[in-house]
Order: structure tokens, then C-alpha cells, then sequence
């Protein structure tokens, strides 16, 4: 996976992780593109698109917009799995998450990802693993806060 | 009193936190970008404090307002404070942020070095954890060198929650330090049978990704991964690995062969689609390099194209997409087991989804015959008139143009039914596509000799229409054709049935509204339709008629005499000259005919694109020595005017010495003469040039054509590409009939006088279909000896090819990583490096060493390639040849179940079955049978399974002792339980989900 994309209805940049290096020009100039591309696709459509050498695979959950870019010869249901699967773990560790958790705490939902995916790659399948060490990772901040106090 | 105001001020700072931030950026929509600034300069406030908790905070709100779009490059130093912090809360922001905004181009990321070498080293997985990630985002070619060492160490870190990371992250290493992936290997590929799913998951991501692009370095390691496939059960494993034998099978048939019982039992079985998908994928890989071999997998095809068929009935249209776009591929090699779906493509021409109909578009172009063309080229025509939105129309009409050229128009039996299509075309308004049309009916009207008298009949209509100049106005693209059809009514003029009428039409005042290009065209064929109507006066013996032709000339040119455009200009100027002295001429009674004609003698032929390229280059002619003396360095730019009156003498000198050597000259002449004449694209200086063209012998082959009309020749009005459909059927009808007799009277069974052009896919129907006329295309000329080498340049910038290293060759002492210990040497001698930014060009150094390192590498490697290859061949072939393996003995009707990869116990067995818990738990309410028993007959194995395990303790033993014990947290996590069905997933809309 080359990067991901969350963003609003409105258009607003929620969340971008990129596992490729690109100067902040070239990501602003790709995330404009996509989402305008994207938001200006009826909903009927499939969740696909190629775009430049790439392929978009795209979900909409409620208001937000997940939007993945993968490469010629991947595959492009696991993609749609993997938004699927990030999704739910946001979703179990919020608990009925909705854009504003997102908002609000972004750092939270970055580390997710990050226990989910590493360099664009799936690092844990198993649902339970993620929670388990964002958990863990979570508790131990807890500490320190309590020590610090 | 100081103090409190410190603390007071920190308490302000304090209540700013994110969740502040956020919301008063949303409080603020109108003014938002003031109110964003005055955040900054309170960030910046609170960076300069010494509290680190402050900094964090100030960090974590700058990575939001990073995300927003703002600047922060500016605070990377703070950032590498954050990371640095002791605390994990403030580490972890401090990474995040570094992960977010550092790039290769961060100056100070290199300060970072030692940082992360000390939190990967930290006792505390989640120090490691989160530097591993954060490397992941940022790592560049400093910090992979330094700290290859250190993370390959990491690939055999007691937790698995590391192990994974690391393994990981080596891809990303090795991206950006190739020469780490030699040493690191053998332990990747432990990696491979490591106990935990997920860091064995992780290593086949890695090996899969590696081995994507540089497949022949991987084939070794195919009989571990199938071994692999045939035992995994977790999906996201198996997808890769069959994604990755998809690359292997190119280079090796023998592995296809034994792929593909093993892909199809899975796509039988499977019931994620995912999954199925990426079988079928593969096996079509399988299938096209198995195709010059193997007559005999029809069955496989035949199971693909059905599983597909059923993909692009579903009324999910991803999955009809996905489909369709999976087709296109089987397309390529078995054009008719695709065909033989015809009517579901061209069903989803009607899809609302204009992303569905562009892939049914892309497939109809492999499913043309020349039976079906017309038929499918109408079903277009009828959708270029329904189609609202102009993209798709044009996508549309690109579509039937590639349908009919493909293959030099393979399958065109007709060409006047093309050029009515073509025609029929030029009534879409709005397109941008008129120049493909022209160029269209340019290239049909010069490579199809016989076609010419009716292309030119219709361009004659063309140009007469009003609708087509008119568009003009409007910047429509269609008025290009009229490019194409001056053209060819002027150049192939004879032919016209009322030449002075399309005069006229040419040089209406209306044309002046026209594209500058467009206008010089018709200027100059203007000329050549004059031409044609004075030899036809003359020869007739009508001089006046000559003279009025004349003098219509005289009078509309000057229109274009005053373009704007100084083609057009200058051409009509030019012209109007000749015209005027012709007309002087005619006037005392001179036949001009005959001259005026040889202006335009001679014969146009199409040459190929690529003949340019083509042109060997001259035995001894080297482009790159330097023809003159180079100037020397030393003559500097205050030396150069002195040269000039340096010394007369030697000035001229120069000039005497080509006299001096006459005869070499005569003879350099000679030889030019010589090369000259055997150079097909050097304008010759004989009186004939195009005769003597036609002498080459390569082109004698170019034959005159014999038409046989059965189609009358001019349609009357606008060309209705429909009327077409009905005589070609009279015709076929006719052709049928005709062969039935003959098959009656068992006479040989013809073809041979069928001319056949080249092309690629030959359907049964294009066998027993003659073409209406006897059409042959004049193909391409070419350079004599040109090679037909078509090699498509790799891109050399590719960041895989660095990725190009044997693998299998023995370890040399050189390539070790640098370890930890030569790097504090290093640092050691900068002691200061964390203060002074300016070491960058120290670490830059060895960047340089490495570069010739790296070279010497690949040639070492070059040399030793040949040996490795034959050894692998040896290993390779053994095991193709042997058909099943013991341990993988792929039984043919449960793939999944039957071997054993490592450590069978029931550890690792739990998360496989937690995968399959997740997955029905996506799909509650769509269970499936299969799955059931797939599951029940896992149990069975098991026991197996036990038994076997016994001789696979030695591989266990392998593990390091205490690795269990030592994390409570990973084995508590394999401790299955089901998982509670979600009472409701807000985010979640209703409908199927993928893996199933």
C-alpha cells in the first residue's frame, strides 16, 4: 500500500498515513486530487478506480471516506478488507466510533493504524493482537501520567 | 512572585491542549487561518519551555495543524526533543509526529540515529515498538545503514510483537540500502517457519514483496511456499503467497503445471471472494505461460472464466468490476473461452456504472471478429448516441476506433462500411476526439489503395457539409476531420466525380474561420485539385473552362492571403504568385497542365513509426567520436580572440589542404554516394525519385489492387453505416451459399488465396469469412535491415532494481552490516554531533564509499551468477520433478488441511481458527456450509497433526528456550474465545463484506 487517505464528506483531510516519501507539495497536491475525484463519484459505483499508475480502492463509512492507493498488482478485496478491518478496530477501541473521535483524538486512531499496518504492510491480522497492544501501549501512558502527578 | 507567574503561565498553556485546539478551530470557521497563526505563536511559546510534557503537548497539536495543511518543518528539532523523552507518552507523540512530517529532506533526521538505536535496544517493547514504526515512515539511506545491524538483531527478539515489526521494517531497509538485504536474508527466511503466525505472516509479506520484483532471485525458495500454501489456512498469508507464485511461474512452467491442481481445489473451496479472486488471477498467470506448451487446461480456463462469470453476474459491482477486469486478461491468451460470454459484456455496456462499462469496453476489443465487428460496432454507435456526459462518449468512440484499426483493421471485411462509420462519426458534437478520426481516415485512404475512390467521395460530402465548418465556432474538436478530408480530396483528386464543386466548397469564405492548421491544409490541396481540373480542361480541350478555374483561384485566395495564421498566410501567397503567372501563361495559350501536375507527382507511402529508430547505424561510424579536435580545456575565453590573429599562415593552410587532397575527396564523394543510395530514406537527387523508390526491392511487395465491388460504390446522401449491415449480410448470405456448393462438389478446400495480415488472435469465424474486396494494406516500410528487436526500456529508475542480488551465494566478509561498535567509533569522534547540524557531511561520506562498494557488488555478483544458477537449477528441478513432497503432499481435494509447517501445537493453530472466528463474525448472517466442514476436518488433522509433531520438535528446539514464558502478554492474546457478535457497528453500513 502506497498511502491512506481519511476524509469527510466535506472534504476535510481526517487522517493521512504515507508509506512512501513524497515532499509535502506532492502529498497535498495527490490528496486534493483524489478526494475531489473521489467525492464526485456517485455512490452506486464501484469502490475502484485507477488513477495515475495506481489503483484507488475507496469505502464510505457514514461520513467519512476511506481511501487507500495500492499498487498495479495487488489485490484489490484485501485492500477493501484491510479499510474494513480498520474500521472495526477503530470501532471496538472507541466504541461506535463516529468522525468525531477521529477528530478529536487523532493521535489514538494513527496509533491503531500503526499497530494494524507498518510500512504498508498488514503486521497483525488478528483483531484481538491490535486491541491487546494499543491496550498495553495505553496503559503503560496511564502509568507514566499517574507518575507524573 | 516570579515564580507564580511561571506556574500560572503554565497552567494557560496547559488548558490548550488537542481536543482545545480542535475545537476552537472549529469555533472559528470564519476566521481560521488568523486563528490558526495565533495557535502557532502560542506552539512556539510553549516549545521554548524546558517542561517536556509542555513540548509533547505543543507537538501533538502541531501534528494536527500538520494534517490541516500547515507548515511544521520548522519544529523537527523540537520533535527530535519529543521523541527523545524517557516518558513512553511523550515518545510516542514524538514519533508520531516524526512519522508524519520527517522525509528524506528533513536536515536533522540524521541527529535521530542514536535515539532510535537506543529505543530499539529499550527493555520496554513499546519503546522499541513505536521506534520500529516511526522508522518505518521516515527511514532513509543514512539511517538504514547505521541501523540495519541493530534492527536484523531485532528479527530475533524474544517477543513476537517485535519480531514482527522487524521483520517488517527490513523490507523498507532494504529499499533504501540494498546491500543490507544479502546478509539479512538467511534470517528473513528463518522468519519463514518462525512459531508466531503473525511474524511469519510478516516474513512472507516481505519475501513476497521482494520477490514481486525480482522474481528470478526467489525461485529457489518455491517449494518452501508451496508448502507453505498448501498448509496455510489464513487467507491474508495464502493471497501473497499465491500473488507471489504468480510472479514465479513466468520464469519457470514446471512450477505452473504443479500449481495448478492445488489453485484450482482452492478456488473450489474458498468462499472468500478475496481469495478467489487473487487463484484466479494467478492461475490465468499460470495459464499464459504454460500457453505455447500445454494444449491441455482447457478445464482450468473453463473454471476461471465460469468463476468470473458468476463474479460480474453478482449484483455487488465491485465484484463485477473485478471481473470483468480479470476477463481482459484471460482475453489475451484465450481470446475464445472469453468470447463465448459475449452477451454478458455486452450487457454491462448498460451498467449505470460508468466504471463497469469502460472495462466491458476494454473487453470488447478482444472479442471483435471479423463475423461479429458490424454487429458490435453498431450496438456502440447506438450507445455513443445515448450517452449523456462527453468523457464516456468519447472513451466511446475511441473504443470503436481501437475495435476496427486493431491488428492493421484485422477484422474489417469492408472498409467503405469503415469510412461510414468513420463518417457517421463526425456528427458527434462536442468531442475532442476529431483528430483520431482524421487520422483515421487518413490512414484507411492511404493504406487501402482500393478504398480510395470512395473515401474520397465521402470526404468530397464532408467537406461540402455546412455542419462541420460551422461547429468551428463553437471550438469543437470535430472540424479536424475536415483536416483529413482536404487532404485526401486534394491528394488522391483524381478520383473526384465533380472536382470544381469541391473546389468551391474549399474556398468558401467560411473556411477562414477554421483552425489555422486546418486552413493551411486546404491551401495547399486547393492547389492540387486545381491541378488536377486544369490536365482534365486541357485534355479536354476547354481552355476557357481552364481560365475560369483560374481565375477563382485568383479571386478566393486572397482570403487566406490575409489570415491571422502565417502558415496559412504564407502558403496562400505563395500560391496566389503561381496562380497568377499560370494565369499569364494561360492567357498567351501555353499548356500548363502538365507542369502545374508535376508539382505534386509521385506517391506518398506510410512509414512505419519506428523506421526512424530502426536505421542501423554504418559499419566503422562511431556518433559519439568527436568530428573535430575537442577544444582543449586549457584554451581559456581570453585566449580565444587572440586565436584569430595568431598567425595568418596557419589559417591558411587550412583552407589549402582540402585542395591539396582531391583525390581523397573524389573518393569520400564516392563513398557517400554509395551509402546514399542504399539509405531507403535519403532524397535522392535522380529526376524520378519515386520510381526508383519502388526499385528498392523491399517494397515490390505492395500490391496493385484488384477490387471485385459487390457493394455499390456510391451511397447516396449521407453514408448510413447501416445500410451496410444489410448488403454485407446479402452478401455473407451469397458467400455461404456459393460454399456450400463447392463443399458439395468436395473440391479443395480454399483459403489459399486469402490474404491474410498479421494478428494475434485468429477466431474460428475470421477463417470462413472472406473479405468483400480484395483489400490489402500497404504496410509500413521499414529500414532494409532493421531488426525487429522490440525491446520496452526498463525504466531505470526503478527503486526495485537495486533489490536485483543473488541471494543464494555464499555470505562474503565485506558485505557484513556495520555494527553498532564501528559506529560509535564513528560518533565517538564527533562528540558534539547532537549540537552541531553541521556532521551531516561527515555521515555523507561513507554514503559515497558505499555507492563503489555497492558497484563492486553487483560485478562480484555478475560472476558468480552463473554457478549459483546452475546449482539452484539442480534443487529446483529435483523437486518439480518429484511430484508431491512427502510433507506437502498436495492431496487434490482438501488443499488446506493436509500438511504441517511448524510447531503443530495448539497455539498455533488458535489464531488460525481465530481468523476464521473473525471472518464468520464479519458475516454473521451468511454462513457458509463449507466452512463448517473445512473446520470439522481440521479436527480430524489434528490428531495427525500430533503425530507428526514429534518430528518436528527438532525445529522447535530451535526456538530459544524461555520465549514462551517470557511474554504473557502475546500468548494471552492466542487465547481464543468467540468473539461477541456486534450488537451495531455505527460506521458500518449494512451490506456484504469481502473476505467472504
Amino acid at each position: 500500500m502506497q498511502f491512506m487517505l481519511l476524509f469527510s464528506r466535506q472534504g476535510k483531510l481526517r487522517l493521512q498515513k504515507w508509506y512512501i516519501s513524497l515532499s509535502d507539495k506532492e502529498k497535498k497536491k495527490i490528496t486534493r486530487e483524489l478526494v475531489q475525484t473521489i467525492l464526485a463519484r456517485k455512490p452506486k459505483m464501484c469502490n475502484f478506480l485507477e488513477w495515475r499508475d495506481l489503483k484507488i480502492v475507496y469505502k464510505r463509512y457514514a461520513s467519512l471516506y476511506f481511501c487507500c492507493a495500492i499498487e498495479d498488482q495487488e489485490n484489490e478485496l484485501i485492500t477493501l478488507e484491510i479499510i474494513h478491518r480498520y474500521v472495526e478496530l477503530l470501532d471496538k477501541y472507541f466504541g461506535s466510533v463516529c468522525e468525531l473521535d477521529i477528530i478529536f483524538n487523532f493521535e489514538k486512531a494513527y496509533f491503531i493504524l500503526d499497530e494494524f499496518l507498518l510500512g504498508g504492510e498488514v503486521q497483525e491480522t488478528s483483531k484481538k493482537n491490535v486491541l491487546k497492544a494499543i491496550e498495553q501501549a495505553d496503559l503503560l501512558q496511564e502509568y507514566f501520567h499517574i507518575m507524573a502527578l | 512572585m516570579a515564580l507564580k507567574m511561571v506556574k500560572g503561565s503554565i497552567d494557560r498553556m496547559f488548558d490548550k491542549n488537542l481536543q482545545d485546539l480542535v475545537r476552537g478551530i472549529r469555533n472559528h470557521k470564519e476566521d481560521e487561518a488568523k486563528y490558526i497563526s495565533q495557535c502557532i505563536d502560542e506552539i512556539k511559546q510553549e516549545l521554548k519551555q524546558d517542561n517536556i510534557a509542555v513540548k509533547a503537548n505543543a507537538v501533538c497539536k502541531l501534528t494536527y495543524l500538520q494534517m490541516l495543511g500547515y507548515d511544521i518543518s520548522w519544529a523537527a528539532f523540537n520533535i527530535i526533543e519529543v521523541m527523545s523523552a524517557s516518558k513512553f507518552t511523550f515518545k510516542r507523540i514524538g514519533y508520531l509526529a516524526a512519522s508524519q512530517c520527517f522525509h528524506e529532506g528533513t536536515d536533522v533526521i540524521m541527529l535521530t540515529t542514536n535515539q532510535i538505536r537506543k529505543d530499539l535496544s529499550s527493555p520496554s517493547q513499546y519503546d522499541t515498538g513505536v521506534a520500529l514504526t516511526g522508522l518505518s515512515c521516515f527511514v532513509t539511506p543514512d539511517l538504514a545503514r547505521d541501523l540495519a545491524n541493530d534492527i536484523m538483531t531485532l528479527m530475533s527478539h524474544t517477543k513476537p510483537y517485535i519480531r514482527k515489526k522487524a521483520v517488517l521494517i527490513m523490507y523498507k531497509v532494504f529499499l533504501k540500502y540494498p546491500e543490507s538485504l544479502r546478509p539479512a536474508f538467511p534470517r528473513l527466511k528463518e522468519k519463514l517457519e518462525d512459531p508466531d503466525p503473525g511474524v511469519q505472516s510478516a516474513a512472507v509479506n516481505v519475501i513476497c514483496e521482494l520477490a514481486r520484483r525480482n522474481p528470478k532471485n526467489y525461485l529457489s525458495l518455491a517449494p518452501l511456499f508451496f508448502k507453505l500454501m498448501t498448509s496455510s489456512t489464513n487467507n491474508w498469508v495464502l493471497i501473497k503467497i499465491i500473488k507471489l507464485f504468480g510472479a514465479l511461474t513466468p520464469l519457470e512452467p514446471r512450477l505452473g503445471k504443479k500449481l495448478i491442481e492445488p489453485l484450482t481445489n482452492l478456488i473450489h473451496s474458498t468462499s472468500a471472494m478475496s481469495l478467489l479472486y487473487e487463484c484466479v488471477n494467478t492461475v490465468i498467470a499460470v495459464l499464459i505461460s504454460l500457453s505455447s506448451g500445454m494444449p491441455n487446461h482447457s478445464a482450468s480456463i473453463q473454471l476461471c472464466v465460469q468463476k468470473l462469470r458468476i463474479l460480474i453476474e453478482d449484483s455487488d459491482q465491485n465484484l463485477k468490476y473485478l471481473g470483468l477486469l480479470a476477463m481482459s486478461k484471460i482475453l489475451r491468451t484465450h481470446p475464445k473461452s472469453v468470447q463465448a460470454h459475449k452477451d454478458l459484456v455486452l450487457q454491462c455496456l448498460d451498467d449505470k456504472d460508468e466504471s463497469i462499462r469502460l472495462r466491458a469496453l476494454d473487453l470488447l476489443y478482444g472479442m471483435v471478429s471479423k463475423k461479429n465487428l458490424v454487429e458490435i460496432v453498431k450496438k456502440l454507435m447506438s450507445h455513443v448516441d445515448k450517452a449523456e456526459g462527453t468523457t464516456y462518449r468519447d472513451e466511446l468512440l475511441t473504443k470503436i476506433i481501437d475495435i476496427c484499426s486493431q491488428c492493421n483493421y484485422q477484422h474489417i471485411t469492408n472498409f467503405q462500411w469503415y469510412i461510414s462509420v468513420l463518417v457517421e462519426l463526425t456528427r458527434l458534437e462536442g468531442t475532442r476526439h476529431g483528430h483520431l478520426i482524421a487520422a483515421q481516415m487518413l490512414d484507411v485512404a492511404i493504406r487501402v489503395k482500393a478504398i480510395r475512390k470512395f473515401a474520397v467521395s465521402q470526404m468530397s460530402a464532408l467537406l461540402d457539409s455546412a455542419h462541420l465548418v460551422a461547429s468551428s465556432t463553437q471550438r469543437n474538436g470535430i472540424c479536424e476531420v475536415l483536416y483529413a478530408a482536404a487532404w485526401i480530396c486534394g491528394e488522391f483528386s483524381e478520383h473526384l466525380q465533380e472536382p470544381h464543386q469541391t473546389l468551391e466548397a474549399m474556398l468558401r469564405p467560411k473556411v477562414t474561420t477554421l483552425p489555422g492548421h486546418i486552413q493551411a491544409v486546404y491551401v495547399q490541396n486547393v492547389v492540387k485539385l486545381y491541378a488536377s481540373i486544369l490536365q482534365q480542361k486541357e485534355q479536354a480541350a476547354e481552355p476557357e473552362a481552364a481560365q475560369e478555374v483560374t481565375q477563382l483561384m485568383v479571386d478566393r485566395l486572397p482570403q487566406f492571403v490575409q489570415s491571422a495564421d502565417l502558415e496559412v498566410q504564407e502558403r496562400a501567397s505563395c500560391i496566389l504568385q503561381l496562380v497568377k503567372h499560370i494565369q499569364k501563361l494561360q492567357a498567351k495559350d501555353v499548356p500548363v497542365a502538365e507542369e502545374v501536375s508535376a508539382l505534386f507527382a509521385g506517391e506518398l507511402n506510410p512509414v512505419a513509426p519506428k523506421a526512424q529508430k530502426k536505421v542501423p547505424v554504418p559499419e566503422g561510424l562511431d556518433l559519439d567520436a568527436w568530428i573535430n579536435e575537442p577544444p582543449s580545456d586549457s584554451e581559456s575565453e581570453d585566449e580565444k580572440p587572440k586565436a584569430i590573429f595568431h598567425d595568418e599562415e596557419q589559417r591558411q593552410a587550412k583552407q589549402r589542404q582540402p585542395e591539396a587532397d582531391e583525390e581523397e575527396l573524389a573518393r569520400r564523394r564516392e563513398a557517400r554516394k554509395q551509402e546514399q543510395a542504399n539509405n531507403p530514406f535519403y532524397i535522392k537527387s535522380s529526376p524520378s525519385p519515386q520510381k526508383r523508390y519502388q526499385d528498392v526491392p523491399g517494397v515490390e511487395h505492395i500490391p496493385v489492387v484488384q477490387i471485385d465491388l459487390s457493394v455499390p460504390l456510391k451511397v447516396p446522401g449521407m453514408p448510413m453505416s447501416d445500410q451496410y449491415v444489410k448488403l454485407e449480410e446479402e452478401r455473407r448470405h451469397r458467400q455461404r451459399l456459393e460454399r456450400d456448393k463447392k463443399r458439395k462438389k468436395k473440391k479443395d478446400k480454399d483459403k489459399k488465396g486469402k490474404p491474410r495480415r498479421h494478428g494475434s488472435l485468429h477466431t474460428e469465424s475470421d477463417d470462413d469469412l472472406a473479405p468483400a474486396q480484395q483489400v490489402d494494406i500497404v504496410t509500413e516500410e521499414m529500414p532494409e535491415n532493421a531488426l525487429p528487436s522490440d525491446e520496452d526500456d526498463k525504466d531505470p529508475n526503478d527503486p526495485y532494481r537495486a533489490l536485483d542480488i543473488d541471494l543464494d551465494k555464499p555470505l562474503a566478509d565485506s558485505e557484513k552490516l556495520p555494527v553498532q561498535k564501528h559506529r560509535n567509533a564513528e560518533t565517538s569522534k564527533s562528540p558534539e554531533k547532537e549540537d552541531v547540524p553541521v556532521v551531516e557531511k561527515k555521515v555523507k561520506k561513507p554514503k559515497k564509499k558505499d555507492k563503489k562498494h555497492r558497484e563492486k557488488e553487483r560485478e562480484k555478483k555478475e560472476k558468480g551468477k552463473e554457478a549459483r544458477v546452475e546449482k539452484e537449477g539442480e534443487d529446483l528441478d529435483f523437486w518439480l520433478s518429484t511430484t508431491p513432497l512427502p510433507a506437502a503432499a498436495p492431496a487434490p481435494e482438501e488443499p488446506g488441511v493436509n500438511a504441517v509447517i511448524t510447531a503443530p501445537k495448539e497455539e498455533d493453530e488458535e489464531p488460525q481458527r481465530e481468523e476464521q472466528g473473525d471472518e464468520e463474525d464479519d458475516e454473521d448472517n451468511e454462513r457458509d456450509p463449507e466452512k463448517k466442514s473445512s473446520k470439522h476436518k481440521k479436527k480430524k488433522h489434528k490428531k495427525e497433526k500430533e503425530e507428526r509433531s514429534k518430528d518436528k520438535k527438532k525445529s522447535k528446539k530451535k526456538k530459544p528456550p524461555g520465549d514462551e514464558a517470557a511474554e504473557p502478554v502475546e500468548n494471552g492474546a492466542l487465547d481464543e474465545e468467540p468473539l461477541p457478535v456486534r450488537a451495531h457497528v455505527q460506521l458500518l453500513p449494512p451490506g456484504r463484506e469481502f473476505l467472504h
